[in-house]
């Protein structure tokens, strides 16, 4: 069986059998405590300063944010940056609790539908998990009520994320994840799918210059709710 | 792929004299050297991270048995299938046969230099099965029916006029006469034209940039979102790796996170990185519903062991190549197999023979710049001097060659005889270039100075003037 001869051919060249059981036990015990490494210094700093980094480096990639004062101000938010970019008031969005209990009545003119991304959507509102200062990069893992197909079929992807979401390095993010998310399937915590998203879809495969909109949206927006008194700089 | 390698002499010399690939050279050199050096001073952590990069990657290879066997284990629980594949053609037929299971018609494809290995794309067309590239790079290659040039710049020795041409030509049910105003206008063409066959794919096909042991994730790292459009959209997902993409576990992979854009594009993250475990969950509403990891060693795990196994760090960012004055100055074709540049000099006599890809490793000046810019210090100049005495040893150079050689050591055996002889030669060229600085052609060395010119030597020797100096301390 193919299984057999890699491992074998790995070991023959390791000129040794099948791991001890003691180094066995030893590399269980490092991938249970999953040591973190050197952690730039870069994203060590007060709240407020973490949530601007986050912003600087977003924009520094070609994506935009603004920052709204609580989840009321979401709808009117979105409403403006549609019509800012002549997009129809239309959008897909993710069937996310937090999404579906905004005040969308207030807005008739904003129509749209919780599902997964279609091909020919113009925009979507996905709901953030987290957001990474040290290059402001957005983590958005898969579930039911956060499809992937939300992050890369439209040509705007919009985000909703709470400051309070915001940390400073991808090891904080992934902590966080390690922390609030169950995997029925494995009993662990990874979904299917997690995306890192920093900036927009870009491509510069034609005489090496950057050109944005590859595959992917063409905008990507944050909507930056400001839940973290400590976070106003 | 075929093997072009043997013929690299030529190759190298047809490029020097490819007037469009020098002007797409030039490009290349000016953006890469400068975008990396600006990521690397953003990062004052950037040097102690290639230590680490370094450590983890040698601990992994050390126990990549049992990792690979965690990770197996962990693919199976969430809902995936691990085939183990140790050489290229039972990679094939699993791609193949899991490609034949789903009924697949259309296959797309993120980009993936271990299917170039494979050659995937041949066999699934001899199957009648259509793959489709959809990194825009790999994509007008496809569509010129032309190998990559470069590990994560593809099609950089295009120009845009060959862009232009070559979607003329083959997108010919669009208007004959639109223009293409931009590069743009290129871009939106590709991306209305693989949108389709992003929505229609049966299967998709990725490599992976990472395995994580620890949660049995696949990993890629994108910018255009094209490998994420490939595995997200067809029912069934397949991934593509060799076996040394092992890490053990999500906080290692950060610290290749830091290293591996900005040691290839200058970016401090790349758009999407994308950690995959498994297929579609019960609940979810995307995502494939199956997933299968095809496990590549094809020569890898016979590296271990020998003082090749450095190699087997390489996390494929290309800073080598975009720094190497050689690869600079014949770009990526020369070198005839997928892998060119200095990892691919270390890695191609690996997995075709020495035989076949002698030249690769003596395309060097041992300059050193590959080394000291790879994200996990491969001491890749003492590689390449090992496939130099592999190749002495084994008599594959040629009569001509190994006499120069025999010469040159009969005079470095004998230090008298070896000063003499280079201060004759030192002053019979002062001589002989006198008036000028360069010359342009010597006798017996046409070969050597037909792409280069010899500076006229000072007259005197470095021995000699060694000497002097000491002596005026």
């Amino acid at each position: 069986m193919s299984r057999d001869v890699i491992l074998n051919s790995i070991r023959r060249g390791l000129r040794r059998g099948p791991l001890p059981a003691d180094q066995q036990a030893m590399l269980d015990s490092r991938l249970a405590a999953h040591p973190t490494h050197i952690i730039p210094a870069r994203s060590r700093l007060p709240r407020a300063g973490q949530v601007a980094l986050f912003i600087r480096n977003l924009e520094k990639e070609f994506a935009t944010a603004e920052r709204v004062p609580d989840l009321d101000a979401v709808p009117a938010a979105l409403a403006d940056y549609l019509a800012a970019q002549n997009l129809p008031p239309r959008f897909a969005m993710a069937p996310h609790s937090e999404l579906a209990s905004l005040p969308w009545h207030r807005f008739p003119m904003l129509s749209f539908e919780a599902r997964r991304g279609q091909g020919t959507d113009q925009a979507s509102l996905q709901h953030g998990f987290a957001g990474i200062a040290e290059t402001g990069t957005l983590m958005l893992p898969s579930a039911p009520e956060r499809p992937t197909t939300l992050n890369l079929l439209p040509d705007a992807a919009i985000v909703v994320l709470r400051a309070s979401a915001v940390v400073g390095a991808y090891e904080e993010a992934w902590a966080k994840l390690r922390a609030a998310s169950h995997d029925a399937l494995t009993g662990g915590f990874m979904p299917r799918n997690v995306m890192l998203v920093t900036g927009p879809s870009r491509s510069a495969d034609i005489e090496q210059t950057l050109e944005l909109g590859a595959h992917g949206p063409r905008n990507l927006h944050v909507i930056l709710v400001d839940d973290d008194p400590e976070a106003l700089g | 792929m075929q093997v072009h390698s043997p013929r690299f002499k030529e190759r190298a010399s047809a490029a020097l004299a490819d007037a469009p690939l020098q002007k797409a050279l030039t490009r290349f050199r000016d953006g890469f050297q400068a975008k990396r050096a600006a990521a690397v001073a953003g990062l004052p952590e950037f040097e102690a991270l290639r230590d680490v990069a370094r450590d983890i990657k040698n601990h992994t290879l050390a126990n990549l048995d049992a990792y690979l066997e965690r990770y197996a284990d962990k693919v199976e629980r969430a809902g995936g299938v691990v085939h183990w594949c140790s050489t290229a053609d039972d990679a094939r037929a699993a791609v193949l046969k899991i490609c034949q299971d789903a009924g697949a018609r259309t296959v797309t494809k993120g980009k993936s230099m271990i299917s170039e290995e494979l050659g995937i794309n041949a066999h699934l067309e001899a199957h009648g099965m259509e793959p489709v590239e959809t990194d825009l790079g790999e994509y007008i290659l496809q569509v010129r029916d032309e190998p990559p040039s470069h590990i994560i710049a593809p099609a950089f020795h295009l120009n845009r006029e060959d862009w232009e041409a070559s979607f003329r030509k083959s997108h010919a049910d669009l208007p004959a006469d639109r223009q293409f105003h931009e590069r743009r206008d290129i871009l939106t063409e590709a991306r209305t034209r693989l949108r389709d066959k992003f929505l229609t794919a049966d299967v998709g096909i990725t490599g992976a940039n990472f395995l994580i042991a620890e949660t049995g994730t696949s990993v890629i790292v994108t910018n255009e979102g094209n490998g994420d459009l490939t595995q997200t959209l067809p029912r069934v997902h397949i991934v593509l790796a060799s076996i040394e993409k092992m890490v053990p576990t999500l906080e290692d992979a950060c610290v290749f996170m830091r290293l591996l854009a900005r040691s290839a594009t200058g970016q401090d993250l790349s758009v999407y990185t994308t950690f995959s475990t498994g297929a579609r969950r019960a609940e979810d509403l995307d995502g494939p519903a199956e997933y299968h990891v095809v496990l590549i060693d094809n020569g890898r795990s016979g590296m271990l062991g020998t003082e090749f196994q450095d190699m087997l760090r390489c996390i494929r960012c290309a800073a080598c190549m975009n720094h190497c004055p050689v690869y600079g100055a014949i770009g990526g074709h020369a070198y005839g197999w997928v892998y060119p540049g200095p990892m691919g000099a270390v890695l191609t006599p690996t997995l075709q023979g020495v035989d076949k890809a002698g030249h690769l490793p003596n395309a060097s000046t041992f300059c050193g710049r590959c080394e000291s810019v790879c994200p996990v210090k491969i001491p890749l100049p003492s590689l390449m001097r090992h496939w130099r005495e592999r190749e002495f040893e084994r008599h594959l150079q040629p009569p001509v060659m190994r006499r120069a050689m025999g010469l040159w050591g009969w005079f470095a055996k004998r230090p008298t005889m070896y000063r003499l002889a280079t201060r004759l030669g030192a002053g019979t060229l002062k001589l002989l270039g006198r008036g000028r600085g360069a010359f342009h052609a010597l006798p017996f060395a046409g070969g050597w100075t037909a792409g280069r010119d010899l500076p006229v030597p000072e007259g005197r020797t470095f021995m000699a003037e060694y000497a002097r100096r000491q002596r005026a301390k």
